[in-house]
């Protein structure tokens, strides 16, 4: 035995070697499903590559920022034009989508819906890859010190990109979701079909378990369901980018991921997410004309009798436009303030200046065929897509819809001050308009 | 024909300083980590595998040879989310299996370089194919396509880096 061994010694090491190390493999795969401590090998691979990896990235991006920040400026001004258009146009958007937003808070809220908030991210840069290509993932400078957990999903301003996979004190790891061993509960954005998310072989990313039956068109978004309890719903994934049939009675369907996931540089973490009752705006036990109060024009300092005076004595005949910018204005003055969240009062902030420059603009010898059913005034407040709730009184349409609460306010507060102003709100059929 | 045979005598045996022994193999995992970062190319080359085959038929001993590959291969595998083990199997089989050519055959000239790392690449590809999916339960497609044009690409790499590293070889 002994002469064996001396003979073939060499083969003999090289079999103990990988005899240990598929043994070593063996424990480790049936292990694999129980909560697996990181190996001490790992660590120390880790701890010796990460530190010139970050390094490295710390003085490249110190050096791009250097060169992009102070030495080429080129196109500097007109990109900056376009990201303030951009702005401007987003305003807009965000406008609509806040009340959009607080109609969908207030139908889950109603129907006891919770709600997953992201209420804490932390930023990390890609320092490094595994550099495999059967193990797509990537190690980012932020770890446990940085309050880092596993599982916690990584997303850029694009979508999901992966999940923490392994931590370590300042430096983790990040499963990307075109791995194959990857997973991501799915769902497509127009047909509301699930199914789950993985990575291929290739690096390609699938959607499986979709039946065949079902019909998927090439461009749909995926979002995340929330199914599998890591990563919110509703965080964009990709689009579908192919559908063919796959085996046994589902879909073959290929995604797009929304972002690039060989380029990435910065990552955000989700430390933290919430769930809560969805939160409502308390509009419930708020009155309509507090409300209104809150939207309308600024109120004027002077007191209201004063104003009307100054406005007789000025034009030396009762000035209806006066009259009903004081009407308007009398109660609003006299509310008390009114308990509207600041996203409200944000989204509303523009609007009043806009309905009073409207109103201002109106001049006084045209009032009283206007206040009769006239056109012009009123038709501009409404082509400017101004809310009702901020049109001068005798802008408003005759059949306010029942889910804007701030129209439905308009009437008590515009027609109490005088009988002669009522035909200032009275509507008027379209074919009675002056020409 | 730049393969030729010769006698155990008249082959050269290389030793390396101790820090090139650690740097060496250091650099090749950190840059097989990051440079596909930013070359997304570059995740076709198999740095390490390079390393582990120019040092087995730099020192053309057979035990040294297994044992650089099963530990550069044991490190490349702990970067990797996968079970520790599979890098480390196929390494120490090219490592062997290099430093036992080294041994019979004068493998110093470009194209035989070429050659051999033409050859233990897709080897080395084949036991990591064996491995991942017989014990890891991978799912992994073996694309000749693929194999063979990464294999060209690793071997004309190879001729490139193994003339840096001749500068870090001391006679034994």
């Amino acid at each position: 035995m002994e002469n064996f061994l001396s003979r073939y010694r060499n083969v003999s090491i090289l079999v103990a070697v990988l005899f240990a190390q598929v043994l070593g493999l063996a424990v480790q795969v049936k292990r694999s499903t129980e909560n697996e401590s990181t190996r001490l090998i790992r660590v120390w691979t880790v701890s010796a590559v990460s530190p010139l990896e970050k390094a490295i990235v710390w003085f490249q991006s110190g050096t791009s920022n250097l060169w992009h920040g102070y030495v080429y400026l080129r196109g500097v001004r007109q990109e900056n034009r376009e990201l303030k258009d951009q702005i401007e146009k987003l305003r807009l958007e965000r406008v609509r989508l806040v009340d959009d937003a607080e109609q969908a808070r207030r139908l889950q809220a109603l129907l006891g819906f919770k709600e997953q908030y992201i209420s804490k991210t932390t930023a990390a840069q890609v320092i490094g890859s595994s550099g495999s290509e059967q193990s797509r993932s990537i190690y980012i400078d932020k770890g446990s010190n940085q309050g880092l957990d596993k599982d916690m999903p990584v997303i850029t301003a694009d979508g999901v990109i992966g999940r923490v996979l392994k931590v370590y004190p300042s430096v983790s790891q990040v499963l990307l979701i075109n791995d194959q061993t990857s997973g991501v509960g799915a769902i497509l954005e127009q047909s509301r079909l699930q199914g789950i998310l993985r990575g291929t072989p290739a690096g390609e990313v699938i959607l499986e378990k979709v039946m065949s039956d079902e019909t998927v068109q090439p461009g749909e978004k995926v979002l995340t369901s929330g199914g599998d309890q890591i990563f919110p719903k509703g965080l964009p994934i990709g689009t579908v980018s192919k559908v063919s049939a796959g085996p046994e009675v589902f879909l073959n369907i290929r995604v797009r991921p929304a972002t690039n996931l060989s380029k990435l540089e910065e990552v955000l973490v989700i430390t933290r997410k919430e769930e809560r009752p969805a939160a409502v705006a308390e509009t419930a036990p708020a009155r309509a004309v507090d409300i209104l109060s809150q939207r309308l024009p600024s109120v004027p300092d002077k007191p209201r009798e004063n104003a009307v005076t100054a406005a007789g004595k000025t034009t030396g005949t009762p000035n209806p436009a006066a009259a009903t910018s004081g009407a308007t204005q009398g109660p609003a003055a006299s509310v008390p303030a009114p308990k509207t969240p600041p996203a409200a009062k944000n989204a509303t902030t523009s609007k009043p200046s806009r309905a009073q420059v409207a109103t201002d603009a109106v001049p006084a010898p045209n009032v009283q065929p206007l206040a009769k059913g006239a056109k012009k005034p009123g038709v501009d407040a409404s082509s400017t897509s101004t809310p009702a709730s901020v049109k001068p009184a005798m802008a408003q349409k005759p059949t306010p819809p029942a889910s804007k609460v701030s129209q439905q306010t308009t009437k008590p507060i515009a027609a109490p001050p005088k009988p002669e102003q009522q035909p200032a709100v009275t509507p008027v059929p379209p074919e009675d308009k002056p020409q | 024909m730049p393969i030729t045979y010769t006698s155990q005598g008249q082959v050269e045996v290389y030793r390396f300083s101790a820090p090139a022994a650690i740097l060496i193999p250091l650099t090749a995992l950190f840059l097989q980590a990051f440079l596909p970062l930013r070359l997304h190319f570059f995740s076709i080359f198999d740095l390490p595998l390079l390393v582990v085959i120019f040092f087995a038929v730099a020192r053309r001993s057979q035990v040294s040879g297994l044992l650089t590959g099963a530990v550069i291969g044991l490190l490349q595998d702990s970067l990797t989310h996968h079970p520790i083990g599979v890098y480390g199997i196929a390494k120490t089989v090219v490592g062997f299996g290099a430093s036992s050519l080294g041994v019979r055959l004068d493998v110093e000239n470009l194209g035989a370089r070429v050659l051999v790392t033409l050859f233990f690449y897709v080897v080395h590809e084949f036991v990591y194919f064996l491995v991942a999916r017989g014990l890891v339960g991978l799912t992994l497609e073996w694309s000749w396509g693929h194999e063979l044009g990464s294999a060209f690409a690793n071997a004309i790499l190879a001729a490139i880096i193994f003339t840096l590293l001749d500068r870090f070889k001391l006679r034994a």
